[in-house]
């Protein structure tokens, strides 16, 4: 069965649907969409149970000739990472469009258009973690913030105009290096057994370390900048501020994603000695951007910027789980990106649905939320623990093996990253304290607290958060043999324990 | 190694009493007390069932264990949750339970006015249940996931009345220092995994003296690091005063007999770390000095009866802290303070807190006087505790404390009588200071306001409160009498590098505690029983009791060295993040608009000057060429 | 006579026509004097097909006529045209390209 094509096609279908639909009946328009996701997410799931997860080689593989004269194909195939980063996505999407049922009013174009945007994103964000043409991936990549652009220039707040196009120019900046390495490998190719797009035959090209250097630098720049790693971040608190939530939650859980995916899937497999040669300066890089993120969180005074720093310093946590090229750092680093898709996923939603209530996202205009709306409170405390890494959530499992993985490599690194936790207790506590606690602020007293719908639309992410924090076997069993291939193929393997030496 | 298939029932009791209790909601409200009490009670039960067991089996199989499920399994790092209870976890697991549920008896009265009792009682059982993995784990790791869950329930409960921006204030202090001590359980855990490929108790056991002291020497720091966090010891002790913030009955179980003696639960856990790393034991004696008599100063100034409670906890503490860095011959003391000090100081917080109860929520001590008549059954309690904890024979604090002393003189050497001396002028203090606390808050003349109106607390109350005086005035005799708590823990630590050195025959060294002992309270009897007591502090007071009520300055010294410059970096970083990173970034765009903008000048409209531009255009070209060719 | 002289006119027009086009306003004498610029090149190429003894240059010659003569055509119709419209056959009232 074409498993990801089919992924790839289903969401499209749903936004044909919605697009026909009478442009005044915004209900229909949003069940429709929540049908769409929902049945993407179960065909999701059928998939993941045919993975067979101790094959390391690339499943669910199908191949259509695209633009046959450039040598371009139509390649799809998913190797553990990117099932899970796939799983993710879809799992995320229902739970965005039940949360957000009423963000779509008050943009600038109609409800229709909004959850067409989304569906169109959603397959785009199947087909960026299953491509394995690297013509097929730079496409989607770029095509990706087209409806993202609009997302927030349309729907969002605030500043959302200049937000969206700082986002855009990021972007596009870091597309086009990644742009000229990809036409310098083609045509390398050329010249080494014919033109080709196909990663696979691209990783077994010989170039000299100069060039794999350039070009390697051509593609972590639009990683670093897509992920974001310091000091390419300054794009991220501005478009999370203007965006919907549930655009945050799909741009900070899911595309930034990609800026990570893409360190491993292409520069680690494509380049690696000169990954090998720049690792010392992503390491530095990585740990800045741990410190720093959680520096600006500490100092930030609206909730959706501070929760944008937060990511980060995550995004520091899992660039350094990468690059540490121990088991532990690596399956880390995968697993990190899943929880930090659930755990930033809740922050946001409920960081929404406060700021719908109060019409402010200053976090200073909250106060005593715990007496007024205790089952939001919560939501957000928990939401606040998974990000802070508290054992017995997800997270924690992951920020531990990304520490312990580093620290048998780069003992330095790691102890400057761990001291990420205090200051993680500190950017959670302190909004904890001013929104949740203390006496309520005048105008509170009446906020509503969470509905059906919307209890309906967070419980299963914190029953992910929960979950997986006591028992992540699941998931980690199916990273590990994908995240080891990673390790060895790049020519590592686990440090052994000083007592050996003995 | 034994199994046992009931192990997880002890923590997956009262977990689920706080999951139900929380999900609940309001729907739980008119029973939540009572099914809080009964997990714990039943956990309790669970506990006692064990012990039984325990007791049937020859001692090298009396530790049981017993695996839940894989838990993390990447490479070479292989956590299973798994459980372990030997002789030493079986005294937490009753201390835990034991006094929790007591706790639990009482706060059903103590609480009865709040209408948030049941989130009071879900915390409870929260904080039961993580306690309980904390001493349960069978790895550093499992017992990293009770540590943080302990500080978390002791977070939600100091911060119980968070409406209260000072209290919030306090669970956020209290939680931020804490994490520092987790940092240190992390790098040990890093450590431990990277030396020896292991993080579960058996297996670093094993490898321990295979590795190199160097690394055994960081572990061991790192483990004080995460003690001291914990156990509000020498120098992250700040937290400990503030989280007196919480209801009493949390400051009993967690703040005084449990949570805050899981740093000693952790040393005597490593031995096998610290026996090998000599330097760490000794940074282990240091912080446990400094601490009992940092605590103790404190306590002598202090007017709120809940923290000078809380700085006497502190001292107890270091007196344990202090036994455990001793080696061998300390660990089963250490242990043993602990038990006496779970009872005699619970005992007394729960006084507290049935005095307060009376009082209108009156905390100081200035404003109290003569309320021995008014609640005998607290008084004799209370003060069965109190003379508990001076270490007055029979009591149970005479056996715990004069081992500890005796121990520390028998250290050998200069270090031998520096601790020593350290720990009976500690002795004499406390007994300064707890004395302080009995004159002023029982005898002596009536203080208060006439609208306080002091009656004894209901027997739901006194009765925990009459269970726990018990416990002061036997546990000592029960667990020393034979040696049968050394006996009992002997199994567990090595014992082949101790070398017995008796500097001092036992009898001298309980007379000379004794001798500080007395002089202590004469010291207090003079000052605060022969002289009228104000009911507002003195302000003309000597410049050291001013630093003693200002907790020695450990806020002073933690805002001006960690808080100021950390928020100035803060406020520098978003500074500069908006200036300079995005600044540049805003830069290269302002300079591609304004290069635009003045080449926009050149196109304008007028065919002439196009013309006149190719010209230009041409001639240059021509000129260029010209060069060139020449 | 020697041939470099032709070339002394011929550039000597060429200026003359290029200050021409860039100082006069009027659209008919801006045209006249792309018309001398035009014969400038014309008169070189004439030049240096003696020079060098071929035909080349007078053919080119014939071309650039033919070619002026269609623009004389062009142009014209467009001056006229604007002068229609705007009732002026000033080159800078004509400056709507810069919006």
């Amino acid at each position: 069965m074409k498993w990801l094509s089919l992924l790839m096609l289903l969401p499209l279908a749903g936004a044909a649907i919605i697009a026909a639909l009478p442009k005044n009946n915004e209900k229909a328009a949003k069940q429709a969409a929540l049908a769409t996701t929902l049945v993407v997410m179960a065909a999701t799931i059928a998939m993941a149970v045919g993975f067979q997860r101790d094959n390391v080689d690339l499943q669910f593989v199908e191949n259509y000739a695209w633009i046959p004269s450039f040598g371009i194909n139509f390649a799809l195939g998913v190797d553990a990472i990117a099932l899970v980063l796939i799983l993710m996505s879809t799992i995320l999407a229902p739970v965005v469009v039940l949360a957000g049922w009423n963000e779509a009013h008050g943009g600038r174009w109609s409800v229709k258009t909004f959850y067409v945007l989304i569906l169109v994103l959603e397959t785009m964000m199947i087909g960026v973690f299953a491509a394995t043409d690297l013509f097929l991936f730079y496409v989607i990549f770029e095509a990706m913030l087209i409806p993202v652009y609009f997302l927030i220039g349309g729907y969002g707040s605030g500043e959302r105009s200049a937000a969206a196009v700082k986002f855009l120019l990021y972007s596009l900046f870091g597309g086009l290096l990644m742009l000229a390495s990809i036409i310098a490998l083609y045509v390398m190719s050329g010249a080494q057994g014919g033109h080709t797009f196909d990663l696979d035959k691209l990783s077994q090209l010989q170039m000299s370390s100069t060039t794999q250097n350039l070009l390697f630098l051509g593609f972590f720049i639009a990683f670093a900048i897509k992920a974001p790693v310091w000091p390419f971040h300054t794009w991220l608190p501005d478009a999370a501020k203007s965006a919907t939530p549930g655009t945050s939650v799909l741009l900070l859980g899911v595309l930034d994603k990609v800026g990570t995916f893409g360190m491993i899937r292409y520069c680690l497999t494509l380049f690696p000695e000169a990954s090998k040669t720049f690792t010392p300066l992503i390491m530095i890089l990585a740990v800045i951007s741990i410190v720093y993120g959680a520096f600006l969180a500490i100092g930030a005074k609206d909730i959706k910027r501070l929760i944008a720093y937060t990511s980060i310093s995550h995004f520091g946590f899992i660039t350094m789980g990468i690059f540490a090229m121990t088991s532990q750092a690596q399956s880390g680093a995968t697993l990190y990106m899943f929880n930090h898709g659930f755990s930033t996923a809740a922050l946001f939603l409920v960081a929404g649905w406060m700021i719908a209530r109060r019409g402010s996202s200053t976090i200073s205009e909250f106060g005593g939320l715990q007496r007024v709306t205790p089952v939001m409170a919560w939501s957000f405390f928990i939401a606040g623990m998974s990000s802070l890494a508290l054992p017995g959530l997800s997270s924690f499992v992951s920020e531990f093996l990304v520490l312990v993985g580093t620290f048998t490599r780069y003992p330095v690194h790691a102890i400057i990253a761990t001291f990420g936790i205090v200051l993680a207790a500190l950017y959670i506590l302190i909004p904890v304290q001013k929104a949740l606690h203390g006496p309520t602020t005048v105008g509170n007293e009446n906020l509503k607290d969470l509905n059906l719908r919307e209890k309906v639309a967070i419980a299963p992410v914190i029953a992910v958060i929960v979950v997986l924090g006591f028992y992540p076997s699941p998931l980690l069993n199916v990273i590990n043999p994908a995240a080891k291939h990673v390790i060895s193929q790049m020519g590592f393997t686990d440090p052994v324990p000083s007592i050996g030496d003995k | 190694m034994t199994t046992s298939s009931s192990l997880v029932y002890l923590i997956a009791l009262p977990l689920a009493g706080a999951v139900l209790l929380l999900l609940g909601g309001r729907r739980t409200d008119k029973w939540g007390h009572l099914l809080g009490t009964a997990m714990s009670a039943s956990s309790f039960g669970v506990g006692l069932y064990q012990l039984m067991l325990m007791l049937d089996r020859p001692t090298e199989q009396r530790p049981v264990s017993q695996k839940l499920f894989e838990w993390i399994n990447v490479g070479e790092f292989k956590v299973d949750a798994g459980l372990l209870l030997d002789q030493l976890s079986i005294c937490f697991v009753l201390l835990i339970t034991g006094v929790g549920t007591l706790i639990h008896i009482y706060s059903i009265s103590y609480m009865s006015h709040d209408k948030d009792r049941r989130r009071f009682f879900a915390y409870l059982n929260l904080f039961i249940a993580a306690m309980l993995l904390l001493v349960l784990g069978d790895s550093y790791l499992n017992l990293y996931v009770g540590w943080e869950g302990v500080g978390l329930a002791s977070y939600l409960l100091i911060g119980f009345w968070n409406q209260k921006p000072a209290y919030a204030t306090a669970s956020k202090k209290a939680f931020v220092m804490n994490r520092i001590g987790d940092m240190g359980l992390s790098f040990a855990i890093m450590i431990a995994f990277a030396t020896m490929g292991t993080v579960s108790f058996a297996g670093v056991q094993e490898h321990a003296h295979h590795a190199s002291e160097a690394a055994l020497t960081g572990m061991g720091i790192m483990l004080l690091v995460a003690a001291a966090g914990k156990s509000a010891q020498f120098p992250l002790q700040a937290w400990l005063g503030d989280a007196m913030a919480g209801p009493t009955p949390v400051s009993a179980l967690i703040h005084a007999a449990t949570m805050v003696t899981a740093g000693v639960y952790l040393i005597t856990r490593s031995n096998f770390v610290f026996d090998a790393a000599p330097t760490a034991q000794l940074l282990v004696v240091i912080v446990g000095a400094i601490t009992l008599m940092f605590g103790a100063l404190i306590g002598t100034a202090k007017d709120d009866i809940k923290k000078a409670l809380a700085a006497s906890t502190m001292s107890q503490i270091g007196y344990m802290i202090l036994a455990a860095g001793l080696g061998p011959v300390g660990y089963a003391f250490a242990i043993m303070h602990l038990l006496t000090h779970g009872f005699f100081k619970a005992g007394m917080f729960l006084g507290a807190g049935s005095v307060m109860h009376g009082m209108n929520d009156e905390v100081n001590m200035r404003k109290y006087g003569a309320l021995r008549k008014f609640m005998p059954i607290t008084f004799v309690t209370f003060g069965l505790g109190y003379l508990a904890i001076l270490g007055v024979p029979p009591f149970a604090g005479f056996y715990s404390k004069d081992m500890i002393i005796e121990t520390a003189f028998n250290a050998g050497g200069a270090k031998g009588i520096i601790l020593g001396v350290t720990t009976l002028i500690g002795a004499a203090i406390t007994a300064f200071y707890m004395t302080r606390v009995m004159i002023l808050t029982f005898t002596g003349t009536k203080r208060w306001d006439d609208n306080a109106h002091p009656h004894e607390s209901p027997w739901l109350m006194w009765l925990p409160m009459a269970v726990l005086a018990i416990g002061s005035v036997s546990s000592g005799y029960l667990l020393s009498s034979g040696g049968a708590l050394e006996n009992w823990l002997h199994p567990l630590f090595d014992h082949h590098a101790e070398h017995e050195h008796h500097l001092l025959e036992p009898i001298v060294v309980s007379a000379m505690a004794l001798t500080m002992v007395a002089i202590g309270v004469a010291i207090a009897f003079s000052k605060y029983a022969r002289q009228e007591v104000s009911s507002v502090a003195p302000e003309n007071v000597s410049i050291f009791t001013k630093i003693a009520r200002q907790d020695l300055m450990q806020d002073r010294f933690n805002e001006a060295v960690f808080m100021r410059p950390g928020q100035a970096l803060t406020t520098t970083l978003v500074a500069a993040d908006e200036v300079v990173i995005d600044g540049a970034v805003r830069g290269v765009g302002q300079a591609a608009m304004s290069s635009g903008s003045a080449l926009r000048g050149l196109q304008n409209g007028y065919v002439r000057s196009y013309a006149a531009l190719i010209l230009v255009g041409a001639i240059a070209l021509i000129g260029a060429i010209w060069v060139v060719v020449q | 006579m020697n041939a470099a002289n032709y070339l002394y006119i011929s550039a000597l027009l060429f200026t003359i026509g290029a200050v021409g086009v860039v100082v006069r306003r009027n659209a008919i004498v801006v045209f006249m004097c792309i018309e001398l610029m035009l014969n400038a090149a014309n008169l070189s190429f004439v030049t240096f097909s003696r020079i060098n003894g071929n035909l080349d240059g007078q053919v080119m010659a014939f071309f650039t006529m033919v070619v002026a003569a269609c623009e004389v055509v062009v142009g014209l119709a467009i001056i006229v045209t604007i002068y229609r419209s705007r009732r002026s056959a000033s080159v800078d009232d004509a400056s709507l390209l810069k919006r």
